[in-house]
């Protein structure tokens, strides 16, 4: 199966000669969960965000079902079929749920996810009950479903998250990893950053380490936690032997 | 308070009102106070004085108006272009000076630049019309006497105009799509763009209806009283007091400030004198700010 995100080459960053991505490379296959990995400072959010056309690319290519989309603007690529949810402010707090999930559909869609979405949002009564409350009020669990709920909204091929276990209880961790493999299994392709490394190996199809902005290993969880450079990796290791 | 300087306040409040609701929207979805808003007053007035003017040559308006109204049909057709035209006008402002600036990350420079784009439009007003006052019409409205109060034909008309472009578009902007997105827009710009919304078409959509709003405002200003060049800039400080008493961002503060600051000033010129007129706005800004930062229904950033 040809993969729904394709990222070749990637070299993005703030500011332009001074690139924190040095040329990544990732596929995600449709009904895959991509987890990206490595040290602090490794690159990993600046990779998401860039793909989502949050941070400039200076050069590298990401195609989008085969679609080349490496120019286009962050707010067509959503209806382009990627969604991305940030780590944080990821909802809109002075707005109800209702309208956060509402402009979750991009201006003259075609597709519409709102099924998805529902039933994500079924395994949290919060969220379903009252909808006309402010989604400022809700605890951090809570926002993170709600913020993937409307991600979902926009029936995205592929779904971007950035650390969507942060600040979460364990028990909400598992809850929410099940529910992206879930989403997976349904044929959604997800690439994800997570840092709660044990539990994303869980769910995960294939594990990408990135360190120093670049592409270091690429496997399955069993392989790569596996492999002793893993821990030489995040103890600072550049290029264990 | 007599019902006349009720009256009175209400009329010059839903005016103030108006060009209150293009302040707090440019400030609700841009985080940005744009002192050049006045002008865009004052713009408005004088584009609808050269539509009405060549409206009205062709389309003498006696056999239309009803007894006591100097706005004539030819007036409200250049009300609405000139609405249209100080929008857009709006707009090409923001694309040339306010957002390249702005996409630099140079917020305060972007309100400097407001006071000078002020100042130039306010200078090509007076190079073009003269600093003379003009006037839409030559005719006096001549006030009905309701027994309790009296009332001019035109102040009638122009505080229902400011009333119904209020419930119309604050029905508008709580009901529709673009209103949620201004809103969005106005809490996170970079959220906004991760969830599919052009944050450039909200926000020139913005410009268009706070320059709209602004030329109203500016009409029933001129036809009220008379169309000067710096009739915006003189207006500057009640408008941006209306919209803080409300509590920026809110337009139903804008109402509300707005009648405040309009009943305030018909106060103050009705008890201690028309010299006192212009610290009223400032002194209710003051005391509203002292016991509510936020303003009345501003929310807390």
């Amino acid at each position: 199966m040809s993969p729904c995100l394709h990222v070749t080459d990637l070299v993005a960053g703030y500011e332009s000669g001074n690139p924190i991505v040095r040329g990544a490379r990732v596929a995600v296959k449709p009904g895959q969960i991509v987890t990206l990995i490595g040290p602090n400072g490794a690159g990993k959010s600046t990779c998401v965000r860039a793909i989502a056309g949050l941070v400039p690319v200076e050069s590298g290519r990401i195609e989008l079902a085969g679609v080349d989309i490496t120019t286009v603007p962050a707010h067509a690529r959503v209806a382009a079929g990627l969604g991305f949810v940030p780590q944080s402010d990821n909802i809109f707090a002075d707005l109800s749920i209702a309208e956060n999930l509402d402009l979750g559909i991009p201006r003259g869609a075609k597709r519409d996810g709102r099924e998805r979405a529902d039933a994500l949002l079924a395994s949290v009564p919060e969220l379903c009950e009252r909808r006309s409350r402010r989604a400022g009020g809700l605890s951090g669990g809570q926002r993170q479903v709600l913020a993937v709920a409307r991600a979902l909204m926009a029936a995205p091929t592929v779904l971007l998250l950035d650390e969507p276990t942060a600040g979460l209880s364990p028990r909400a961790v598992t809850e929410l990893l099940m529910q992206c493999r879930q989403l997976a299994d349904g044929g959604l392709g997800i690439l994800m950053v997570e840092q709660n490394v044990r539990a994303a190996f869980t769910v995960s199809d294939q594990v990408v380490v990135l360190v120093q902005g670049a592409v270091a290993m690429v496997g399955t969880p069993a392989q790569v936690s596996a492999d002793p450079r893993l821990a030489a990796y995040y103890l600072g290791a550049e290029n264990p032997s | 308070m007599s019902v006349q300087v009720l009256l009175d306040g209400v009329v010059e409040g839903s005016l103030i009102a108006l060009g209150a609701a293009g302040v707090t929207l440019t400030y609700g979805t841009l985080r940005f106070g744009n002192f050049a808003h006045g002008e865009l007053v004052s713009v408005g007035a004088y584009v609808a004085l050269l539509i009405a003017g060549a409206v009205g040559a062709w389309w003498p308006a006696t056999e239309l108006t009803p007894d006591g109204f100097t706005a004539t049909p030819a007036l409200l057709v250049g009300l609405l272009f000139g609405a249209v035209l100080t929008g857009l006008l709006a707009v090409v402002i923001d694309a040339l000076v306010y957002r390249p600036l702005r996409d630099r990350g140079a917020a305060m420079a972007v309100s400097m630049a407001s006071f000078g784009v002020s100042m130039a439009m306010r200078a090509a007003l007076e190079v073009g019309f003269s600093a003379r006052p003009r006037y839409y019409s030559e005719d006096l409205s001549i006030a009905w006497d309701l027994g309790f109060a009296r009332l001019s034909p035109d102040r009638l008309l122009m505080s229902a105009m400011a009333m119904l472009i209020f419930i119309a578009l604050g029905l508008y902007l709580t009901r529709s799509r673009l209103g949620r997105e201004m809103r969005a827009v106005g809490e996170s710009r970079q959220l906004a763009e991760i969830v599919g919304i052009d944050v450039r078409r909200v926000l020139r959509a913005t410009w268009l209806i706070g320059g709209g709003l602004a030329a109203a405002a500016g009409v029933g200003m001129g036809l009220l009283v008379q169309i000067r060049p710096s009739m915006g800039a003189e207006v500057l400080l009640p408008l941006f007091a209306a919209a803080i008493v409300g509590g920026l961002g809110s337009l139903r503060g804008a109402l509300v400030g707005g009648l405040l600051i309009g009943c305030g000033e018909a106060l103050a010129v009705a008890t201690i004198g028309a010299e006192w007129r212009a610290a009223v706005s400032f002194t209710l800004l003051v005391l509203v700010l002292l016991v509510r930062p936020t303003g009345l229904f501003g929310r807390r950033e």
